[in-house]
């Protein structure tokens, strides 16, 4: 990417997000693990009120990208980034900037359903606590789990075990927790890909529901979900040639021109690839 | 799809019969299985038999004498008619509680240092191999080295010194399942408490340590009810006493030294109390390892 049009993108960025569309703003240039590049020329925007799904093949760094928005890569000692992540106008990547409060502003759902081992209620109420919530503590975790479709199968057993749900059930309390706490951007790491047709559908539509309150950003394995789901998509894509297996970002843009009329060839072949 | 079509599509299907499914010792394979599981079951009852015995024994010799009197009674003189154990009741209580104090905080801390926050450090691995050295410590030894170091500069035997070379003992234990049960919390779950926004002090006492607590309990109950039966490192540090315990700094009765001392006296008094002391420490012992078993069983 030359200098220019890597000029015009920062600026392009600092517009939008002076115009206040835009949550969380990545210019990420290089991601190292230790030696290995895993991800380069990532620049992509998380738009406010909006979802933005991640598509690609294995490999190509979009579950990396996204764990680098709210710092979670931090906790791998090798993880290095060259680049920047600004989050309502600040970069996360900061001299100053405590990665334990962008994951406080940044919430995020995992692959695997992971509640904590202590009941359902504790579950949500676990981020609210932390950030020594003084105010009505069960009507916020009700309001959670009834925004993440939960409340009508659990009030009654508000006090047993996160984990003696059900895997789709699971993922929702998981929903309901991270939410619990009003973060601005909502990050979603594959949340489907350990459940049922059934489980995933109403994981779906929860964040159809979600996106009236919050910024998503997805990344999903299942094209049809990112059709489904997302209003803008970001592809992906591995680039072998240089001897290892380093992720960059192809194109970027609303979800139904890249599937129905992308610009990038390399698009183009997978998505062909990926429905014939 | 009916059976006549089958038959003309593959015969040989047909040539097998019908098959039998009845149960039948004639086949040897049958025989087989019924033999191994009557030669394990006698395998097994011969393996109890041992723990069955002495168990008898212990209740039939040494549940003569428990009454209250034993466990409120100092021990008699020679000659003396009577009399109880409950000084070495206490005292054992005291020092393992000593031994507890000192054993667990370092334990679970040492855990949380080589299960969670450091596991590949070179100073995990050397404690990890210490510790394992340290299972295997000839007990008497460790009684030995706290006789060096704190009887001798304390000039006296004490109920300290007796749960100090407890501890030394209590130690690995403790310290090896506390590990072993921090790693045990799955990863996602310490993603979780990362991505809610917590620091790693935070992600160790509000996420790790309450769900790896049953296991880490375990552990403790295992160490205690080990410690509890322990003899040979308080002959060096505790000593015994004829008294009930009056201070931490002076030498301190024990049911274990207690066993020791009656059982080679020549009173029967003393032989009978030394029984019935068998069976009240095997009592404690039996306690503990349920405890640990209950808390083992509870769903992580």
């Amino acid at each position: 990417m030359s200098m220019e049009m890597e000029m015009n993108k920062l600026e392009a960025t600092a517009a939008q997000q002076a115009a206040g569309d835009v949550a969380i703003g990545a210019n990420i240039d290089k991601i190292y693990y230790g030696d290995f590049l895993a991800v380069r020329d990532a620049a992509v925007d998380i738009e406010k009120g909006k979802i933005t799904g991640f598509i690609g093949p294995s490999g190509c760094g979009k579950s990396t990208v996204l764990r680098s928005l709210n710092r979670m890569n931090d906790l791998i000692p090798i993880f290095r980034l060259e680049g920047h992540v600004h989050f309502l106008g600040q970069d996360v990547y900061g001299k100053n900037v405590d990665p334990v409060v962008v994951r406080r502003h940044i919430g995020m759902v995992f692959q695997q359903p992971n509640p904590f081992s202590m009941s359902i209620f504790e579950n949500v109420a676990f981020g609210l606590r932390l950030n020594g919530f003084k105010g009505d503590i069960s009507g916020r975790v009700e309001k959670a789990l009834r925004r993440a479709a939960l409340w009508n199968e659990v009030k009654d057993k508000l006090k047993q075990n996160g984990l003696s749900l059900s895997g789709g059930q699971q993922q929702r309390l998981c929903i309901a927790r991270a939410i619990a706490t009003e973060p601005t951007v909502l990050l979603m790491d594959e949340p489907c890909s350990a459940l049922d047709p059934i489980a995933t559908r109403q994981i779906e539509e929860l964040m159809l529901q979600l996106k009236k309150d919050y910024t998503v950003a997805i990344v999903t394995h299942n094209m049809q979900q990112a059709i489904r789901v997302a209003d803008k998509t970001a592809f992906f894509s591995v680039d072998m040639t240089q001897g290892g297996r380093t992720g960059f970002l192809v194109e970027v843009g609303d979800t139904k021109q890249v599937f129905e009329n992308p610009k990038e060839n390399l698009t183009k072949e997978y998505l062909s690839g990926e429905f014939s | 799809m009916s059976t006549t079509e089958q038959t003309t599509m593959n015969p040989e299907v047909v040539a097998l019969g019908d098959p039998d499914l009845s149960f039948s010792f004639g086949e040897r394979r049958t025989l087989m299985n019924f033999l191994q599981t009557v030669t394990l079951w006698i395998l097994a009852g011969i393996a109890a038999i041992p723990l069955i015995s002495v168990l008898w024994m212990l209740i039939s010799r040494g549940g003569l004498r428990i009454s209250t009197a034993i466990f409120t009674e100092l021990p008699p003189a020679p000659f003396e008619q009577g009399g109880g154990i409950g000084n070495a009741i206490v005292g054992t209580l005291v020092m393992v509680a000593i031994a507890s104090l000192i054993s667990i905080p370092i334990g679970i801390l040492g855990g949380l240092y080589t299960g969670l926050l450091n596991p590949d450090s070179r100073i995990s691995a050397l404690i990890r191999f210490v510790g394992k050295v340290l299972t295997g410590f000839p007990s008497i030894l460790s009684g030995v080295f706290v006789y060096a170091w704190l009887v001798i500069v304390m000039k006296t035997y004490s109920a300290i010194a007796g749960g100090v070379s407890l501890s030394i003992l209590m130690l690995p234990t403790v310290l090896l399942t506390a590990e072993q049960a921090f790693r045990m919390v799955p990863q996602r779950m310490k993603d979780a408490a990362y991505g809610m926004g917590c620091n790693s002090t935070q992600v160790a006492t509000k996420i790790v340590l309450p769900t790896a607590l049953p296991g880490v309990m375990t552990g403790v109950m295992l160490a205690v009810a080990g410690a509890s039966g322990e003899s040979a490192p308080l002959l060096f540090t505790a000593l015994f006493s004829n008294y009930w315990i009056g201070s931490f700094t002076e030498p301190t009765a024990s049911l274990s030294i207690l066993i020791y001392n009656f059982s080679a006296m020549p009173y029967e008094n003393q032989i009978e109390l030394a029984w019935t002391a068998s069976l009240v420490l095997v009592l404690i012992v039996l306690v503990f390892n349920i405890l640990s078993r209950s808390f083992g069983t509870r769903r992580v």
